[in-house]
């Protein structure tokens, strides 16, 4: 994925520490991402273990897609802090992404998690200036202005600036790490 | 020149440069690569998308695979990615495949590889496991990384790293009998919380660090990542250099590397060993930190003594200890962490029985090394917790879900404590059962 300039969508609102095996819980790791069928299936199972009341706050109880779908409604998830700590996986932002998720906005990352979600080019990693896991309610409309990183919610009419892509902006625009690699010369394409 | 700390010192050798400063982001050279069967078929399968179908890996003796997370199991999608691995060495004739079913198999990958000699001071190390960072006990750059970095790493034999800054944790005095690496390193977690230590490297030193053996500096190492590090590192020392040199059976050369004196360090705390507790980490997080004392009494349903965290020699031999002449009271699983462990277990001695002896008299179930019921995994692994259930447990992790069912309940606290808890079936202090 290389990055659109803009991005419209509903809003799946999630806490703290939001750990890989919440992500995507490891039973589901036996799917092999290089095989599309089974990249597929992790949509599937995509925050299938995160507890109900967590789900889908404020309310909780919210499911991010019944059972038998592989898409969710939901584009963005909005999270506290250390968003995608504990393993390694690649298959958590795989599991996002299978599922639809094109933005995550949290307070700031767990680094591994914040490496494969930038140079798998999986989605776009933003991080939120105040916490907006408390400002934003599940379901609500986000529109994205990616290069004003900006944040509308047209629901409330609220508007929330997020801090600049810095760094990952260009690995993100070029679609990840190979394509990035193969811009900046460091692999021959 | 700048003095450095032991991580920017290793990286700015890796990268051909005089000096790098945190924040720095520079390529790598990687010297050895860990894959296992998790990530490992999702590597491949990005290694041959964009260097091509017969691409060939940038150096066969630097790449390690040991297949250790979903090994005994009737899963079938588990035991075919088994398959994709072998069929990747095959092709690749890779030397270091430490293949299930025959006798090079070796059970969970961060215990694999120093017993096989991969751990080396001074050297950068990659792996496709977040607990990768054990290997920092041997004084290298060690950390996890995911399938697409890894398939770059296959290529090219590079990656791209930012230089974290260094915290630095200084532990003194002579450890207690019933205190163990896990208490120290649950106590640093609970200090600065699972994400006290996002982005950075965790260096350990004082004499309370040194006068650890080197499994219990491993177990240190292993739970950085518990804190959000990027890596924990020890100096190289004589303990150090003893263990790698009797296991560098390939003859690498190496280079230790020391952090220079006047090297800034981004946060600094000293303990003195001695006053410390014995720690749990209360669900659901491994921060949630409480005394062993402020919990004791606590109703359990289940024990587990295993994984790279607490599956080693040293950890059975902890447990032991409490469990000689005891029965347990709840279910008890013992999973030695490699087939070295396994062995040892059927041949070291305590008061006449082996390890093996004292638990299964005990009434504890002894399985097969892998890395079992750490991680949950397929329904059929062993220990894996399927019911609600409440366990205490030598592993590295607690966030919902993780050993199964996503409303249990795990405790984590030392190899001692858990045998504790498991003769008692409540949360209980090892000091009530060491003499």
């Amino acid at each position: 994925m290389s990055i659109p300039t803009t991005i419209l969508g509903k809003a799946y609102v999630l806490g703290d520490n939001i750990d890989t095996d919440q992500i995507i819980p490891a039973q589901y790791l036996t799917f092999n991402p290089a095989i599309p069928e089974e990249y597929k299936q992790f949509g599937k199972y995509a925050l299938s273990s995160v507890p109900p009341s967590q789900a889908g706050l404020p309310k909780g109880h919210v499911p991010f897609h019944t059972d038998d779908e592989f898409l969710s409604p939901y584009q963005f998830i909005v999270a506290g802090k250390n968003f995608g700590c504990g393993s390694s996986r690649e298959h958590a932002p795989i599991a996002l992404n299978a599922a639809g998720i094109q933005v995550v906005i949290a307070e700031f990352y767990a680094r591994i998690f914040y490496r494969n979600a930038v140079n798998g080019g999986y989605l776009i990693p933003f991080e939120s200036v105040e916490r907006l896991c408390e400002r934003v309610c599940t379901g609500d409309e986000l529109y994205l202005d990616v290069a004003q990183h900006t944040l509308h919610n047209r629901t409330t009419g609220e508007r929330y600036a997020l801090k600049p892509l810095g760094e990952i902006a260009p690995i993100l625009e070029a679609g990840g790490l190979f394509p990035f690699a193969r811009k900046s010369g460091m692999l021959k394409s | 020149m700048t003095p450095m700390t032991l991580t920017e010192k290793i990286l700015a050798r890796h990268a051909g440069r005089d000096a790098v400063q945190p924040g720095d982001n520079i390529w790598v050279d990687v010297d050895v690569l860990l894959t296992h069967d998790v990530c490992g078929p999702g590597t491949i399968g990005i290694f041959k998308q964009h260097f091509g179908k017969d691409a060939k890996v940038w150096d066969r003796r630097k790449v390690v695979i040991v297949p250790d997370h979903y090994i005994f199991t009737a899963d079938k999608m588990a035991n075919r990615n088994v398959d994709i691995l072998r069929q990747f060495v095959r092709e690749q004739d890779l030397p270091y495949y430490y293949d299930v079913g025959t006798d090079k198999y070796k059970g969970v990958c961060h215990i694999a590889l120093p017993e096989e000699g991969h751990t080396r001071p001074g050297e950068v190390l990659f792996g496709t496991d977040s607990h990768t960072c054990t290997a920092g006990a041997f004084g290298e750059f060690a950390t996890g990384i995911g399938n697409t970095d890894a398939a770059f790493i296959l290529g090219t034999g590079k990656l791209w790293v930012k230089v974290p800054p260094t915290m630095r944790f200084v532990f003194h005095g002579q450890l207690p009998p019933y205190l163990m690496a896990k208490d120290l390193i649950l106590a640093v977690i609970g200090d600065i919380g699972c994400d006290g230590a996002t982005y950075r490297a965790l260096e350990f030193d004082g004499d309370g660090v040194y006068a650890l053996n080197i499994e219990e500096r491993m177990t240190l190492c292993n739970m950085v990542i518990e804190a959000g590090g990027k890596n924990g590192v020890i100096a190289p020392d004589k303990v150090t250099l003893d263990y790698v040199n009797a296991r560098n059976k390939h003859g690498v050369p190496y280079t230790p590397v020391y952090t220079d004196a006047g090297a800034k360090f981004l946060f600094e705390k000293v303990y003195d060993v001695t006053k410390l507790q014995p720690i749990v980490a209360k669900p659901h997080s491994p921060d949630n930190r409480a005394t062993v004392s402020e919990v004791r009494g606590t109703k359990l349903d289940r024990a587990y003594i295993g994984s790279c965290t607490g599956g080693k020699l040293t950890d059975f031999r902890a447990a032991a200890k409490i469990l000689k002449d005891k029965s347990v009271k709840i279910d008890t699983f013992v999973v030695p962490a490699t087939s070295e462990v396994a062995a040892g277990l059927k041949t070291e001695k305590i008061g006449g029985k082996t390890l093996e002896e004292v638990f299964l008299s005990a009434g504890a179930k002894v399985g097969p090394p892998s890395c079992a019921a750490c991680l949950g995994g397929p329904s059929d692994t062993f220990g894996r917790l399927n019911e609600p259930l409440s366990c205490i447990s030598t592993t590295n992790r607690n966030f919902p879900g993780r050993m199964g069912h996503k409303e249990a309940r795990v405790y984590l606290a030392s190899p001692l404590t858990v045998a504790a808890s498991a003769v008692t079936g409540v949360i209980t202090d090892p000091r009530e059962y060491l003499e």
